[in-house]
């Protein structure tokens, strides 16, 4: 994949554009870090590796008065889509930079791997093997051993949607029936398990709120429901079913609208499955309302409308 | 829940202004027998519904919940009901996801006429939850915690 041919693309789309959205070097060779750019010679600072795993999207609607670049991996440009289905960008004033994908790695299965040791350099080679050097030693490892779980059944690796292209598009292998395979299998278990499960998983949340932080469709921002005093729907207390009851504003709110960008997963502190929730709703929206988030701007999300004959829905006898 | 009879469970009912909250009135003036369990809340229209008011509700003490709106094509907004009908038929599916039997929530239409028809809702849904038994002995001892 080209950073060259992206830092040209890039020093084009400043000419016309109030600021350019990329990936620079963080602390350390395994981290990037999103960058703003409205400078030329700011280019130089721009990377494109597998490291790149923010979705810099998340962004655009608190930039909605500026002119704005962004620079996109295919998962994330869903929440472009996203945003113009719901008027919440203005497509015309950002540019988007497309980059074909072809994996990311997850910064915490790379941590567990090398056992947490100082990063010292990461080279990533053109077989899709990973170098990482630590005081250590050296570890090879393969990115499809490394990439969070959205990669493995990644069906949009070229954008979506793009002004420009970094490089040539690249067409997904996943099987689509594989997207959902985790829910399906989760529902196979009794509901003793299940809720044992959510039980478990929600009483480790410390109620950072790093996940809606992280969210691109919690567009809510300092108004959500979860902080409000008025109405008052969670309080400070730490038990577990304020802890759920988060989990379920966070999850029930993004019903129909979340693109599966991963985010929330990635910005855990604690580790929770919270994407899963969300894969359900989605699993759900397309089977009751034949609807896929962030892929067709022309769609209109499945809980903003209604048909009048709704053809999935059956009515519930007692 | 020391202070209820065990018998008796607790079951929040939301009913919309027009139909359903009518419809459990004429139960009422016609002397039709209910069970005591369920405590209604009257909302404007189906479409007040928020589906996290059914998820507080079971969180925080409900053994059931039961939402009730006009017929499809019979809202008194017009359409509120056809809105409320897809986030409904959405928590119904994700609740048992979480754990929590979707039969502890249902909802229904029901229109003012139809007396009758409320009464064997009423009864048939706090039956159905009386067979489920409390929610509620695992979620306080976390609670505690």
């Amino acid at each position: 994949m080209g950073p060259e041919k992206m830092k040209e693309i890039i020093t084009d789309v400043l000419k016309d554009v109030d600021v350019v959205i990329g990936y620079k070097q963080g602390f350390d060779k395994l981290h990037a870090t999103p960058c703003f750019i409205n400078k030329a010679e700011q280019i130089e600072e721009i990377i494109w590796s597998p490291v790149c795993v923010q979705n810099l999207a998340s962004f655009l609607p608190s930039l909605k008065a500026k002119k704005v670049g962004v620079v996109v991996k295919g998962c994330d440009s869903r929440t472009i889509v996203q945003y113009m289905q719901e008027g919440l960008i203005d497509r015309s004033k950002v540019v988007v930079v497309g980059i074909p994908c072809t994996g990311v790695v997850s910064v915490k299965k790379v941590l567990d791997k090398v056992n947490h040791q100082p990063i010292e350099d990461v080279v990533f080679e053109a077989d899709g093997a990973i170098l990482v050097k630590t005081p250590a030693g050296e570890t090879k490892l393969s990115l499809a051993d490394v990439s969070p779980d959205k990669c493995s059944t990644c069906l949009y690796p070229t954008p979506v949607v793009y002004d420009h292209l970094a490089a040539e598009p690249i067409k997904s292998v996943k099987a689509p029936e594989d997207v959902y395979k985790d829910v399906e299998e989760f529902e196979g278990k009794s509901l003793e398990e299940r809720k044992v499960y959510w039980e478990k998983e929600f009483d480790r949340c410390i109620r950072c709120y790093a996940c809606r932080n992280a969210c691109p469709m919690c567009v809510c921002q300092d108004s959500c429901i979860a902080e409000s005093r008025d109405p008052h729907w969670i309080s400070q207390k730490s038990n577990l079913s304020e802890k759920f009851m988060f989990h379920m504003i966070h999850s029930i709110h993004l019903a129909g609208r979340c693109v599966e960008c991963g985010e929330c997963e990635r910005v855990c502190p604690m580790g929770i499955p919270v994407n899963a929730l969300k894969k359900k709703l989605n699993h759900d929206m397309k089977a009751l309302y034949n609807y896929e988030p962030g892929v067709n701007p022309e769609d209109k999300p499945p809980m903003y409308t209604f048909s009048v004959e709704e053809k999935k829905i059956e009515e519930h006898k007692l | 829940m020391s202070e209820i009879a065990p018998k008796e469970l607790r079951i929040v009912g939301f009913l919309c202004n027009w139909c359903s909250y009518g419809g459990a009135d004429t139960a009422g003036v016609s002397r039709f027998r209910q069970p005591t369990d369920l405590r209604i809340i009257r909302v404007p229209c189906s479409g007040r519904v928020d589906p996290l008011f059914i998820v507080k509700a079971l969180l925080n003490g409900a053994d059931g919940v039961l939402v009730s709106g006009c017929h499809p094509r019979d809202c008194h907004y017009t359409d509120g009901n056809f809105y409320a009908r897809r986030r409904l038929e959405m928590l119904k599916q994700l609740l048992p996801y979480l754990g929590i039997d979707e039969k502890r929530f249902h909802y229904t239409w029901i229109s003012a006429s139809e007396g009758q028809r409320w009464q064997k809702t009423v009864t048939d849904f706090t039956n159905q939850i009386h067979k489920l038994g409390p929610l509620h002995s695992t979620t306080e001892a976390h609670s505690g915690s």
